[in-house]
Parts: structure tokens; C-alpha cells; sequence
């Protein structure tokens, strides 16, 4: 699987008056064309800066991008000219929020908005584009949707909402999509809605997903690949089913043991004691040796760079990668 | 059999919505609860799940008088409630506590924490200052904040540290009877298993009943010795969380379950999804008969005509479904 988009060494920080915050401190990760890559992080842990970066949509100041590359076929998105990117955002790359209601102009009709991709990029005429326009809405299953493209957005519900945002995402055919958190505003039972919306969209266009979420378990169905971020910088990263079975960060395997399961009854959670570090301090070692149950000196003095373990699957601990600990379940309950 | 502690009889809390700018006219009515019944022992805990939109807080506060009920009545302790005012009221409110979602919004951001736990405990039992300390800082041991931090601000404090805060506040009038209105929906998960944990804990300890409304399944799963599950209103299904988990009776309730994504890749792949068609009718117009009937795969014409009483299946476990012996044979047709 050849690479659509590799990023390197992404730095984003912002100039903030109580400090300089590293919400991405260097990381690299690489999406395959048509793959689904999944972002995983609590808050703060930059995961929707590092997707905001690779469109520059970050606000300039107090926002810079230090250091970095984004490969995307010739282009550097990082460093293109503000005309290229802008021939690429909107059109082979876009882009779908956590909050439809703020993401939609709510003076506009929903067909204008939907078929404006089109028209910016011109890839249709105005006549033709309102024809594409209506197809779209019927594919993310929007009924009546002729209709529907002269209704304003505060006549749709939060799940239809989203819908007509995936339509004006995809209408241009993209190669990439990039989703913060799409589902997150909605209940679970229009999560499941939307969520295989996308993956059928993405199958029928061969379309380039990352996703990001703070849900490991949307992640699990969902992602061929995932990267778990923690204040700012990838822990872990690999195939899903490797991330879920064999573990190779004590941040990853706590996370999952402390999310409460639906059909196993445990009788006290498992918790990660204190809180994620504050980023405007910089980090010497691993981000996580504080809350870490393996943690020893050396997680604290060295510096410790992801690192490939088995094909595909890199870890940020020092310890899992010297082989000093094992963290697949069966090691754990054999302990 | 002895009274139950908490009983709450078809309760229902309508909302006018009104029209027009110079002549207001009441243009239609949101039934927010409509006709809700249940019991607690001491000591129980109730998890209360349902979408956004379900009613399942305004329930809560109705319970707790902060919005009065249209009809119906809520019995705490042989006592009515409803029928309580003013400072008769204000003293019965000692009694039950709320914990809200927010606990950026529900402290005041102008009060120490030793402020704002004084203040409850004020409002509870004359103290002096001296004994004041001491209890204040009980009061932060038992939620696992350090007496250190007592002249820190709100502001100083993390989204969980908050939460334990306004847990604190809440248990300070040594109340029975305590609803969390979604109290770990937004905290991260490395922070919400904490406060599970401390509520649980706590719940052990000093025997509160607790209603925990979320609409999370999983969460409410590991607290609750019932569970209920709200749809436009009204209970579709209450049981023991191995029963409504296990072996759900309304066909709400399975798809609710089924578009809970599981932490596991393999049984999510496998997985066959019952993801009920559109999205759920707005409470101001109601279909005819059960709520559910526009949505449900299992339909038929006298679900559209007669709304279903919750109705006790198995013992302990109830549905309001006209279909649940057919569903359960199997023999119920899509």
C-alpha cells in the first residue's frame, strides 16, 4: 500500500501568555490510500490540533507550526504556498467537525452550502452542481432531498446535520477525509447511523479516513490502523486488532482496562490514579512515567522515541521496547 | 411489605410552548416525563439511560422539586413531596442531593473549596468555625482530595478534582438520597472510572440510594442494581442490569445495546446491528399509541393504537411492549 499522505516530525505549539503549550511535540504517522486510521487521545492530547495542522486551520498567532512535513502526492502541506492548499483543502482533502450545529452557516441554504465545494473548486456548473448536489443528499439518505436543499439548517436534527456535512465533504470526491470527532455529539444510536455512512461512502470511493476519537471502542470497528496520543506525542501505534490484543504501552493497556464493559460485570474499575500532564512544561522521558504503574528512573531520564517493535506496530516505552515487560492480557493474568 | 423509601407515581412534567411575540398562545405541550412509575429500597441505586431528548433529567430534577410535576406524585419516606412549599420544603431538600454534569458550571467560581463545603455544611447544622475545619476536611478525605488544597479556587482544579468537589458539596447535608445527572459524561475515561469508583465507594458506605442518569449503558452498568431505560417520556424497560443487558425485552432497548460500539475489534466485526430507521420523534408530537412504533422493525397495527403499559415480564423485569412474548418465542415477524 503506497503512502497518500506521510507526516513528518509535526511540531504545533501555541504562544500562549501563561506559556508556550506543546499540543504536538513531534509525531509521524503515514495513511495508506483508501486506509482508515484512527486517532485515539484524551483531551488535550493534541489529537485534533495535529489533524487542524495538516490544512493550516490553525490560528496564526498564537498557533504555529514548528516544525514538520506533510507529504500529500507532491505537495508539502505544511509548507505549499497558501494557493495550493487552498486548490487541495475543500477539494482532495476534507474535512468533517464534532459540532454540525457550528459548522453549518446557519443564514444559508443547505443546498448552497452543500454544492459550494463545487463551485469554488469549479469542478461543475452552477446548473449541474445543484443536480450533484441533490445526489449527494440522497446518498448520505436524506429523504426528499430536492426538496430538502432549500430547508435552512436549523430545520434538520443534530444526525441529519451531520449527514449533510458528510455530503458536502465528500462531494468533491476527495482522496482524504479527516474526521474530529464526528459522532461525538450524537447519540449512540445515530453514531451507528453515521458511522456506517461513512464506511460505506468511503468503500464505494475508495476513500483515505482519519478519524479521530476519544471512543476506543468506535475505534475498534471501525480503523484498520490506530495511533494513541497522549500530551501530544504518539505512544503507540499499529494495527487495530494488535492495539486491542497485544498491547505494547502501559498507557494504551490501562486505558482500555479502565473503560467500563458492557457485558462483563467487574466490581470496581480499573483506574489511571492522577491526571495528564500539563503541556506548557516541556517533558523530559516518557509523558506518562507519572501515572505509570511500570515506570522506573530511566523512564524519567532518557529520552525515548517511537520505536517499531513487531512489523507494523511502534511503541513509545522504553521498557516494552528493551523487553522488559509484557503486556498482552495472558502475560498479565499469568503474572 | 413495608413502604418503599422512594416511590415516584405517574409523574409527568409537561412544558407549554408558546408562540408569538405580542400575543403569546400556547402553541403546543412537550411531554417531557409523561407518566412515569417506580420504587426504590434504601440503599438501591437506579441507573437511568435514555438519548438526549428522553427526559431522563428533567425526571430527575422533577424528583427533586426543582421542577414542579404536572401530575403525579413523588414519596420519599411516607412524605409527598409535591405537596411541600416553602420552608417546609427547603428543610425536606436536605434530604436529596443533586450532582450535576458540569462541574465547571455548578461551583461558584468565586468560592474557595472551603468556602463552598462551609456553606453546605452551614445550611445542614449551626457550627462554629472550629468545628467547621475539621469537617470540611473529613469531607475532602472522603472524596480523596487533599485538606491541602481547601483555600484553592475552582479554577485551580482539574474537570475530575471538580467532579469530587461538587460530590463533597453534595454529600455535606448527609443526605439519603442523592441523582448524578451525567456526572462523568465530561470527563475523559482515564478519569471517569475514578469517579465511578468514589461514588460507588461512597454509596457503599454510607447506604444513600442513588439515581445515576447517563446515557452511557456501560457506565451506568457498573453502578446500578436497576436499570431503566427511557424513550420520549417514559420507561420502556426496567430490571436488574444482567436482565436488561442481558436479555432486553423491548426491542428499543436491543437497539440501543446493539449501537453501543464494543473495545473489542473482533466481536465488533462480527456483530449484527439493529439500528432502529430515522431519528427519534420530538416529544411535542408524539405518535399515536407506543412511542417507539415509527422506528421498531417489529410493528404491527396495534402498536400504533394502544400506548403499552410497563408490564412486569419476568419477575423483576419489566417492558412496556405488546410483543415481548412473541419476541421472546422468536415468533414475533419483522
Amino acid at each position: 500500500m503506497s503512502a497518500l499522505l506521510r507526516v513528518e516530525n509535526l511540531r504545533t505549539y501555541f504562544h500562549t501568555r501563561s506559556g508556550i503549550v506543546r499540543a504536538v511535540d513531534d509525531i509521524s504517522f503515514s495513511v495508506g490510500e483508501g486506509e482508515t486510521l484512527g486517532i485515539v487521545g484524551e483531551s488535550g492530547s493534541g489529537k485534533s490540533v495535529a489533524c487542524y495542522s495538516l490544512l493550516r486551520l490553525i490560528p496564526q498567532p498564537p498557533g504555529r507550526i514548528e516544525s514538520g512535513e506533510a507529504r500529500f502526492g507532491d505537495c508539502d502541506l505544511l509548507h505549499c504556498r497558501e494557493e495550493k492548499l487552498r486548490a487541495i483543502r475543500g477539494n482532495r482533502i476534507s474535512m468533517i467537525f464534532q459540532d454540525p450545529m457550528s459548522s453549518l452557516n446557519p443564514y444559508l441554504r443547505i443546498g448552497e452550502q452543500v454544492i459550494e465545494p463545487l463551485l469554488i473548486h469549479k469542478l461543475a456548473s452552477p446548473n449541474d452542481a445543484f443536480d450533484l448536489g441533490v445526489a449527494a443528499l440522497r446518498e448520505v439518505g436524506i429523504q426528499d432531498a430536492a426538496k430538502r436543499m432549500r430547508s435552512f439548517p436549523h430545520e434538520f436534527s443534530g444526525g441529519m446535520r451531520q449527514r449533510v456535512m458528510i455530503a458536502m465533504a465528500l462531494i468533491t470526491k476527495p482522496e482524504l477525509l479527516l474526521a474530529d470527532e464526528p459522532t461525538t455529539a450524537l447519540d449512540v444510536t445515530v453514531q451507528a447511523q453515521i458511522l456506517e455512512l461513512i464506511r460505506r461512502l468511503q468503500q464505494e470511493h475508495g476513500t483515505a479516513v482519519i478519524f479521530v476519537t476519544h471512543d476506543i471502542g468506535v475505534v475498534s470497528g471501525f480503523c484498520d490502523r490506530v495511533l494513541v496520543m497522549y500530551a501530544g506525542r504518539v505512544l503507540e501505534s499499529g494495527p487495530t486488532a494488535e492495539l486491542f490484543y497485544e498491547p505494547k504501552h502501559p498507557y494504551n493497556q490501562a486505558l482500555q482496562r479502565s473503560i467500563p464493559a458492557l457485558h462483563e460485570r467487574g466490581a470496581e474499575l480499573h483506574t489511571i490514579p492522577g491526571a495528564p500532564p500539563d503541556v506548557t512544561q516541556p517533558i523530559r522521558g516518557c509523558p506518562f512515567a507519572p501515572r505509570c504503574e511500570f515506570a522506573e528512573e530511566k523512564c524519567i531520564t532518557s529520552e525515548i522515541a517511537l520505536k517499531e517493535v513487531t512489523t507494523g506496530h511502534a511503541t513509545a516505552c522504553l521498557r516494552v521496547q528493551l523487553g522488559e515487560i509484557d503486556l498482552t492480557p495472558a502475560a498479565v493474568a499469568g503474572e | 411489605m413495608p413502604a418503599p423509601f422512594l416511590e415516584v407515581r405517574e409523574l409527568k412534567t409537561h412544558f407549554a410552548v408558546e408562540q408569538g411575540l405580542l400575543f403569546r398562545r400556547q402553541a403546543g405541550t412537550v411531554k417531557a416525563v409523561d407518566g412515569v412509575s417506580f420504587t426504590l429500597a434504601k440503599g438501591e441505586s437506579l441507573g437511568l439511560v435514555g438519548e438526549s431528548g428522553c427526559g431522563k433529567s428533567t425526571l430527575g430534577r422533577t424528583i427533586l422539586q426543582l421542577i414542579p410535576a404536572t401530575s403525579g406524585c413523588v414519596v420519599l419516606e411516607g412524605r409527598n413531596l409535591n405537596a411541600l412549599h416553602g420552608r417546609e420544603l427547603r428543610e425536606a431538600r436536605r434530604d436529596f442531593q443533586m450532582i450535576f454534569q458540569d462541574p465547571y458550571a455548578s461551583l461558584n467560581p468565586r468560592m474557595t473549596v472551603f468556602d463552598a463545603l462551609a456553606e453546605a455544611l452551614r445550611s445542614h447544622r449551626k457550627l462554629t468555625r472550629a468545628e467547621l475545619r475539621p469537617r470540611v476536611v473529613e469531607l475532602m478525605r472522603t472524596v480523596g482530595l487533599l485538606p491541602g488544597a481547601l483555600n484553592k479556587y475552582p479554577h485551580e482544579f482539574s474537570g475530575g478534582q471538580r467532579q469530587r468537589i461538587a460530590i463533597a458539596r453534595a454529600l455535606a447535608v448527609e443526605p439519603k438520597l442523592i441523582i448524578a445527572d451525567e456526572p462523568v459524561s465530561a470527563l475523559d475515561v482515564s478519569i471517569q472510572a475514578q469517579i465511578i469508583n468514589l461514588l460507588a465507594k461512597i454509596r457503599r458506605e454510607m447506604n444513600l440510594t442513588l439515581i445515576f442518569i447517563s446515557h452511557d449503558l456501560s457506565v451506568v452498568r457498573h453502578i446500578a442494581d436497576r436499570i431503566a431505560v427511557m424513550y420520549l417520556g417514559r420507561i420502556v424497560e426496567l430490571g436488574a442490569p444482567e436482565e436488561v443487558l442481558g436479555q432486553p425485552l423491548h426491542p428499543y432497548t436491543r437497539a440501543l445495546l446493539s449501537a453501543v460500539p464494543i473495545p473489542d475489534p473482533a466481536r465488533e466485526r462480527q456483530r449484527q446491528r439493529i439500528v432502529p430507521a430515522g431519528d427519534p420523534p420530538s416529544p411535542m408530537n408524539p405518535p399515536t399509541g407506543c412511542p417507539f412504533h415509527p422506528r421498531c422493525p417489529y410493528c404491527i397495527e396495534a402498536c400504533k393504537a394502544v400506548t403499552p403499559p410497563l408490564t412486569e415480564w419476568q419477575p423483576g423485569h419489566s417492558a412496556a411492549c405488546i410483543r415481548v412474548r412473541e419476541i421472546l418465542d422468536g415468533t414475533a415477524v419483522k
